[in-house]
């Protein structure tokens, strides 16, 4: 048997939750024994090249690129899991969720306290930048997602059982210690 | 220690005082309910609905309904269970409640439910309502975006009039619980530490103290809430 395929990706995310998986330590090469990585930053492969099994995603969605690449992964991945507090509600990018979006850019590109060089008073208007949503939205209410784990950043202990439970097919333990949101 | 009745708890004989409350009758007896709004030394209100129990096939808050002879009391049964999870839940996507930025996550008895219930994922879609944040007591912030309007600051904060120095506004979807601007201008430190360690969440925090206690160390890192009860 082929071993099980998994790729990852951060949205809008702080790479935090990928540091966590790399938080599995010297597991990781019990982790190359077990599987194979597509897209990913791990490896670096931009594009899926294979049909996948688990899905990793971090972050939420905040602009329409990230809407196209969790759509990429609902297409290419039997199996997708929201990794962290960003994927399964928003996270500290959804703080902007309650002002309106011109607001928000308006503070960032006209009117804040650090704002010195915008002198022609332009905002970021060009067509190869993804447009902005309205709101950040949990990626469960784009694409449905099959699992959840918490925890900002997710312990390493979680990811790693989590993962070992879905290639084996053993039932996941839950520790008290490993759930957490912060 | 006069007038003891039995009653039961999911089978399991139990003992207290007449007109003891099911919640701290259940504690003597070393089972655990958990509650949000209910706090020692306060009249219980029933507000938040955590503690729900089955009597007699109807719902009841545990907190507020006293014991009686030959009770007989449903309370971890899987459907109650999912019941009160479904509170928590609710809870959570109806506030701003982001634990990573928050200075009471460890320390906060809603985020301890929720690992208590293993929440993923709440089943109900986040509100991300807009809320506001007064900081203008020297002393305290009233952070409304985690406000659960337990009511237990109303209750317990007060001057030595006996004057509350928070109170309800509004009505239904609008209500919350704001700080008087005048009393809240005369809060001693003291009152500031008490307010901040009778909210269950993080939405009164006293100013200048955030993130005190490193993460290993804070109240629900290692135990469950209610650990202390449970035998």
């Amino acid at each position: 048997m082929s071993k099980p395929v998994i790729a990852t990706t951060s949205l809008a995310g702080c790479f935090g939750c990928h540091m966590s998986i790399l938080d599995i330590d010297e597991r990781i090469l019990q982790l190359i024994e077990l599987v194979e990585f597509n897209k990913s930053p791990v490896d670096d492969i931009k594009t899926f090249t294979k049909p996948v099994d688990i899905g990793i995603i971090e972050g939420g969605c905040c602009n329409s690129e990230n809407v196209e690449v969790l759509r990429s992964f609902r297409k290419n991945c039997k199996i997708l899991i929201s990794l962290g507090e960003c994927a399964i509600m928003g996270g500290l990018p959804a703080l902007r969720n309650g002002i309106p979006i011109q607001e928000c850019l308006h503070e960032a590109y006209l009117n804040g306290p650090t704002v010195q060089l915008n002198t022609e008073k332009i905002l970021p208007n060009d067509d190869e930048l993804p447009m902005l949503l309205d709101k950040v939205y949990p990626c469960h209410e784009i694409v449905k997602i099959d699992y959840f784990l918490p925890g900002c950043p997710p312990r390493a202990d979680l990811i790693w059982d989590a993962l070992v439970a879905l290639i084996t097919g053993d039932p996941m333990k839950l520790p008290y210690e490993t759930i957490k949101f912060d | 220690m006069a007038n003891l009745i039995k009653f039961k708890i999911d089978g399991v004989e139990c003992m207290a005082e007449a007109g003891t409350y099911i919640v701290e009758a259940a504690r003597q007896n070393g089972i655990f309910i958990p509650t949000l709004c209910n706090m020692a030394g306060l009249i219980p209100k029933g507000a938040c609905r955590v503690c729900t129990v089955r009597i007699n096939g109807r719902f009841m808050t545990s907190c507020t309904t006293p014991v009686t002879d030959g009770m007989e009391i449903e309370s971890n049964s899987p459907e109650i269970l999912d019941l009160r999870k479904s509170i928590v839940e609710l809870l959570f996507v109806s506030g701003n409640h982001f634990c990573p930025a928050c200075e009471k996550s460890g320390n906060c008895e809603l985020q301890a439910l929720g690992y208590l219930f293993q929440m993923m994922v709440p089943r109900f879609p986040y509100e991300f309502p807009k809320k506001e944040v007064d900081a203008s007591s020297p002393k305290i912030i009233k952070d409304q975006n985690r406000c659960i309007l337990c009511k237990r600051c109303i209750k317990s904060i007060k001057d030595e009039q006996g004057r509350s120095f928070f109170a309800f506004r509004n009505r239904g979807n609008h209500l919350e619980v704001v700080l008087d601007k005048e009393m809240g201008m005369k809060m001693t430190d003291e009152l500031a530490e008490k307010a901040m360690r009778n909210c269950p969440v993080g939405s009164i925090l006293v100013k200048e103290k955030g993130f005190a206690m490193p993460i290993g160390s804070r109240k629900f890192d290692k135990k469950p809430i209610g650990s202390e009860v449970q035998v």
